[in-house]
C-alpha cells in the first residue's frame, strides 16, 4: 500500500440521467504536491471533485484516504476525513456576515450547543488576514465577487483538511489576489497537505502546480510532471486534436466590408461605459475579458435586456432603440445566454417547443399553433444544426449538454437572424459538439448574419474569431486580430496590464497605472 | 430583420402515425391515470351501492363540482404560469355580492351580473400589479387581497345574507334549468373546459404562459414580456372565479357573505391532483377537471357509505398527497 497518496479514486464513473460525465476515471494526489485537474468544461473536472466531496455518489469505483477504502455519503463525512472543496460557484450566504460564513462548515461538526461570537469572529479573522484583511462582521452581500472568492477559500481553511480541493479559485480573481493565494498553497504544500488545482488558466497551472492530470469528455487522458510537459502539450491533449481540425478555417484576407453593426459610446450608468465597435460584415468579433468585465452586460444592453442610458447602436445604417428583447427579436438582434439552463432552455418542456420559442408566429396561423407544422420546423432546425436525439418531442432535460446546446442554436437560426451574439456558445459542451458548434457559426457568418461571440476560453476566441476586443472593467481596452491573438497578449489586456496600441480608448492608461 | 411568417413547409404528417403517438402519450400522461382511477372507483362504488350508476346521482356528482370547475380552470393557467391565488373563494364570493347587491338596486340581473365579473377583474388587476410592479409573490399579494375581499363582502351585505328570490326566471334558469335533460351548468362548465383546454395545447398565447411557467428568465430571454402574461393569468383567474360566483347566484337565489371560504384549498388541491405544479410549467385543465373530479366522486361515495363528514376530509387530503407523492416517485425513476 502506497502511503504517500493522500487521495485516490480508482476506475469512478457517474452519470446523470443519459450523460456520462465520468468513465472509469483515476485520479490520485500525493501528500504536499498540488495536482492540477484540467480540461475543458464538462469534462467532469468538477463531477469528479463533487464526489471526493461526497456532495455526489459515485455509480462505481473506489475512493481511497490514506490507502484505506472509504466510503463518502456527504461533504459532512468528506470534512472527517479532513477533504475540503472550494466550490467553483460561489456557495455562501448573503444575509450574514463574513466570520458566519466562513465557520458554517465547522459549526456543522462542531458538538457545542453554543458559539461564543467573539471567539468566532476572532479566529474568523486570523485565517481571513491570510488571504485579505476583510473585517469579518461584514455582510458578505456587501462583498465584491473577488471577495466573496476569498471568503469562499476561508471557508475550506477552517477544517484543517487533509487534502484542499480548489475549483477554479482564481476565476473572479486579480493579479495580485492571485499571488496572495499562490504564496498561501505553497506553505500548505510545505506543511504537507494534497492540494488538488484546477483552472483554466495553462499560466497558473504552471506557476503553481507539481503534476497535471487531464480528463476529456468523462475520460482520464493521462498525468504528467508538469516539468517534463509544454502548455501547447497539455493544450493539445485537452482538446483531443490539434486546434486546426477543432475550428472551420477563417476567410483568408479579415472581412473588409462595411460595418453592418457599428456602436458608439455605450454606458449603462453601472457595469460599463463608452463602449464604441464596429462589426463588419461576414466577421465573427469576439469579446474578451475576465469574469464580471461586463461583456455579457454590453450583449444584452445591444439587445434591449438592459437599460441604457447613454450611446448609439445603428445596424445597417439604422439607428436602433430597443427597450425590450422583444423588439430586438423583430429586428433579427438575438443574445444567446450563457446560462443555458437558467435562462436559456426550458427544461421540461419538448425539444420542439423549446425551438420554436423565440417566435411562436413561425408555427401558428391565426393565434393557432400548428403541431405538424412545429414539428417540421424543429425537425428542419433539428438536422441543420445536426442535432442527434430521439425524438423532438423529447424534454430537452433528457438530452446531453451539446445537444442541448445545439436546441438553443436552433432556435436562434428559427427567426433567421441578422445579428447574434452568442455568450459562451460552448459551455459544457463536448469537443465533438464543440466543433459542430463552430462549424454553425462560421456558416452564419459567411450567410451575411453578424456574429458576435463572448467567451472565456480563449482557445475558443482565438480558433473562432477574425477579430477580438478585449474588455477591462466595464471599458474596452485594445483589439486584436490576425497573428496577434495570442493568449498571453489578451491576458494582459483583459488583466489591465497593457495597453494595445491598437487601442481608442481614452481610458486605458488610467486604468494600466491603477494595476 | 425580415421575420419571415411564411411557414417553412406545409406539414402532412400521416394520421396513422400521430395516432399510435397518441396512443404511447397516453401511457404516460397524468389525465389516463385518473381516468383509470375514477374508473375503478366507479365500479366499485356499483357493488357497494346500487344507487350510484344512476343518472340522478352521477348528474348530482357532476353539478356539485361543475361550478368549482370553474375557477379549477383559472387556477390551472395560472399555476402553469407560475402564480398562485388564496383569493379565489372570496372572489366567487364577491362577485356574488356585488351583483346581487345591483340588482337589489333596480339593475337587470344581467348586467348585475356584469358588474360582480367587473369587481372580480379588478381584484386581479390588483393582485397582478402588486406581483408584476411591487414584486410581491402571488401567494402574499393573493392572501392579502383574500382578506381584504372578505372584509369588502361583509361591508357590501352588511354581514347579514342578501335574498334573491325576485331573481327573474330567464335568469336563475343559467343555474337550476336545463336542456334536453342536461343542467345549463354542466353545460356551461363543459364548454369551458373544452375550449381553454385547447387553446392551452394550441394558441400562441397559452404556450407564451408555459413558457413564462416553466423559465421565467428564460422566458424573458426568449423575448416574451413575463410581466404582461402573469398579469393576464393572474386576472384571467379572477374573472373565472368572479364568473363561478354568478352561476352560483343564479343556482343558489341567494348571496351569503361567507360564501366559498376555503374554496381556495380545494381548487388548488384538485389543479395539483390533475398534474399541475406549484413552481409552474406544467399543468393541463383536462388533468385538473379530472383532480377535482376525483375529489367530489370520493365525497359522495363516502356519503353514500355512511362515512362521517369527518373522515371525509381527511380522506381528501390523503389523496392530495398520495397523488403528489406519485408523481415525484415517477419522475425519480424516470430520472434514472
Amino acid at each position: 500500500m502506497r502511503r504517500d497518496f493522500a487521495l485516490e479514486m480508482c476506475k469512478v464513473s457517474k452519470s446523470f440521467g443519459p450523460v456520462q460525465a465520468l468513465r472509469c476515471v483515476d485520479f490520485s494526489v500525493r501528500l504536499g504536491e498540488v495536482h492540477a485537474l484540467a480540461g475543458e468544461n464538462g469534462a467532469g473536472k468538477s463531477t469528479l471533485m463533487n464526489i471526493a466531496d461526497g456532495i455526489l455518489q459515485p455509480d462505481s469505483g473506489e475512493i481511497r484516504v490514506n490507502g484505506e477504502p472509504v466510503t463518502l455519503r456527504s461533504p459532512l463525512d468528506a470534512q472527517r476525513f479532513g477533504i475540503g472543496l472550494v466550490h467553483q460557484e460561489i456557495a455562501l450566504c448573503p444575509d450574514v456576515t463574513v466570520a458566519e460564513n466562513i465557520f458554517m462548515a465547522a459549526i456543522a461538526t462542531s458538538s457545542k450547543w453554543f458559539t461564543s461570537r467573539r471567539e468566532l469572529e476572532m479566529k474568523a479573522q486570523g485565517i481571513m488576514d491570510k488571504l485579505m484583511p476583510i473585517p469579518v462582521t461584514t455582510m458578505v452581500r456587501d462583498l465584491s465577487i473577488a471577495e466573496q472568492q476569498l471568503v469562499e477559500i476561508a471557508k475550506a481553511l477552517t477544517l484543517n483538511c487533509k487534502v484542499l480541493i480548489l475549483d477554479e479559485p482564481t476565476a473572479a480573481l486579480t493579479e495580485s489576489e492571485v499571488t496572495t493565494l499562490f504564496g498561501l498553497m505553497n506553505s500548505f504544500r510545505n506543511q504537507g497537505i494534497a492540494q488538488v488545482y484546477i483552472s483554466h488558466r495553462m499560466s497558473e497551472i504552471f506557476d503553481i502546480c507539481d503534476r497535471i492530470t487531464v480528463f476529456r469528455d468523462g475520460q482520464y487522458v493521462g498525468t504528467d510532471n508538469v516539468a517534463d510537459v509544454t502548455p501547447q502539450q497539455v493544450v493539445d491533449k485537452l482538446v483531443g486534436r490539434s486546434l486546426e481540425q477543432l475550428f472551420p478555417p477563417k476567410p483568408k484576407e479579415a472581412p473588409d466590408g462595411h460595418p453592418m453593426l457599428s456602436v458608439k459610446d455605450l454606458s449603462d450608468g453601472e457595469v460599463f461605459q463608452d463602449v464604441s465597435f464596429e462589426l463588419r460584415d461576414k466577421e465573427i468579433l469576439g469579446f474578451a475579458g475576465l469574469i464580471g468585465a461586463g461583456r455579457t452586460e454590453i450583449a444584452e444592453t445591444i439587445c434591449g435586456l438592459r437599460a441604457h442610458t447613454l450611446g448609439e447602436v445603428t445596424m445597417d445604417g439604422q439607428v436602433i432603440v430597443s427597450d425590450h428583447f422583444a423588439d430586438s427579436i423583430d429586428k433579427g438582434i438575438i443574445y444567446l445566454s450563457e446560462d443555458r439552463k437558467g435562462a436559456g432552455l426550458f427544461l421540461d418542456l419538448s425539444i420542439a417547443q423549446n425551438i420554436t420559442a423565440l417566435d411562436t408566429g413561425l408555427v401558428a396561423s391565426g393565434g393557432f399553433l400548428s403541431g405538424a407544422k412545429e414539428a417540421r420546423t424543429a425537425k428542419d432546425l433539428g438536422r441543420r444544426v445536426g442535432l442527434k436525439r430521439g425524438s423532438i418531442h423529447n424534454a430537452v432535460a433528457t438530452l446531453s449538454g451539446g445537444n442541448q446546446q445545439k436546441v438553443a442554436i436552433a432556435r436562434m437560426l428559427a427567426v433567421k437572424p441578422r445579428l447574434v451574439f452568442l455568450d459562451e456558445p460552448t459551455r459544457g459542451v463536448d469537443v465533438g459538439a464543440k466543433a459542430e458548434i463552430y462549424n454553425i457559426v462560421r456558416e452564419l457568418a459567411d450567410q451575411g448574419t453578424g456574429v458576435v461571440a463572448i467567451s472565456s476560453e480563449l482557445t475558443e476566441l482565438i480558433g473562432l474569431c477574425d477579430r477580438i476586443v478585449v474588455i477591462h472593467e466595464g471599458r474596452l481596452v485594445g483589439e486584436v486580430t490576425g497573428d496577434a491573438m495570442t493568449e498571453e497578449r489578451i491576458i494582459q489586456m483583459a488583466s489591465g496590464l497593457t495597453v494595445s496600441p491598437a487601442s481608442d480608448s481614452p481610458a486605458t492608461s488610467e486604468l494600466g497605472e491603477r494595476n | 430583420m425580415q421575420t419571415t411568417k411564411t411557414p417553412l413547409a406545409e406539414a402532412t404528417a400521416p394520421s396513422t402515425r400521430s395516432g399510435s403517438r397518441f396512443l404511447r402519450s397516453l401511457l404516460h400522461q397524468r389525465e389516463a391515470g385518473l381516468v383509470a382511477i375514477i374508473i375503478v372507483l366507479f365500479i366499485a362504488m356499483s357493488f357497494a351501492s346500487p344507487y350510484f350508476l344512476t343518472w340522478p346521482n352521477i348528474k348530482a356528482m357532476l353539478m356539485s363540482f361543475s361550478v368549482e370547475g370553474i375557477v379549477v380552470v383559472g387556477m390551472t393557467v395560472l399555476l402553469i404560469v407560475g402564480g398562485l391565488d388564496l383569493s379565489v373563494g372570496a372572489v366567487v364570493c364577491l362577485s356574488m355580492v356585488v351583483a346581487g347587491q345591483l340588482f337589489l338596486a333596480g339593475l337587470d340581473p344581467w348586467t348585475a351580473g356584469m358588474g360582480g365579473l367587473v369587481a372580480s377583474a379588478a381584484v386581479g388587476c390588483g393582485i397582478g400589479l402588486c406581483v408584476t410592479r411591487i414584486g410581491l409573490s402571488h401567494f402574499i399579494a393573493s392572501l392579502a387581497a383574500m382578506v381584504i375581499v372578505r372584509g369588502l363582502c361583509m361591508v357590501i351585505t352588511g354581514g347579514t345574507p342578501l335574498s334573491l328570490f325576485s331573481l327573474p326566471q330567464s335568469f336563475k334558469f343559467m343555474g337550476q334549468g336545463d336542456i334536453f335533460g342536461m343542467p345549463i351548468v354542466i353545460i356551461i362548465f363543459g364548454v369551458i373546459v373544452i375550449v381553454f383546454d385547447y387553446l392551452l395545447r394550441r394558441a400562441t398565447f397559452f404556450r407564451k404562459i408555459i413558457y413564462t411557467g416553466s423559465n421565467e428568465k428564460a422566458a424573458a430571454y426568449a423575448g416574451i414580456r413575463t410581466n404582461r402574461i402573469k398579469f393576464i393569468a393572474t386576472v384571467f383567474t379572477s374573472v373565472m372565479a368572479g364568473l363561478a360566483g354568478i352561476i352560483y347566484m343564479a343556482r343558489l337565489g341567494s348571496a351569503t357573505p361567507s360564501f366559498g371560504v376555503g374554496m381556495e384549498l380545494n381548487v388548488i388541491a384538485a389543479a395539483v391532483i390533475g398534474g399541475a405544479s406549484l413552481k409552474g410549467g406544467t399543468g393541463s385543465i383536462i388533468g385538473a377537471v379530472l383532480g377535482i373530479a376525483l375529489l367530489s366522486i370520493v365525497t359522495s361515495s363516502l356519503i353514500l357509505l355512511n362515512v362521517s363528514a369527518y373522515w371525509q376530509e381527511m380522506t381528501k387530503g390523503l389523496i392530495l398527497l398520495a397523488a403528489v407523492s406519485f408523481d415525484h416517485i415517477l419522475n425519480k425513476y424516470r430520472a434514472r
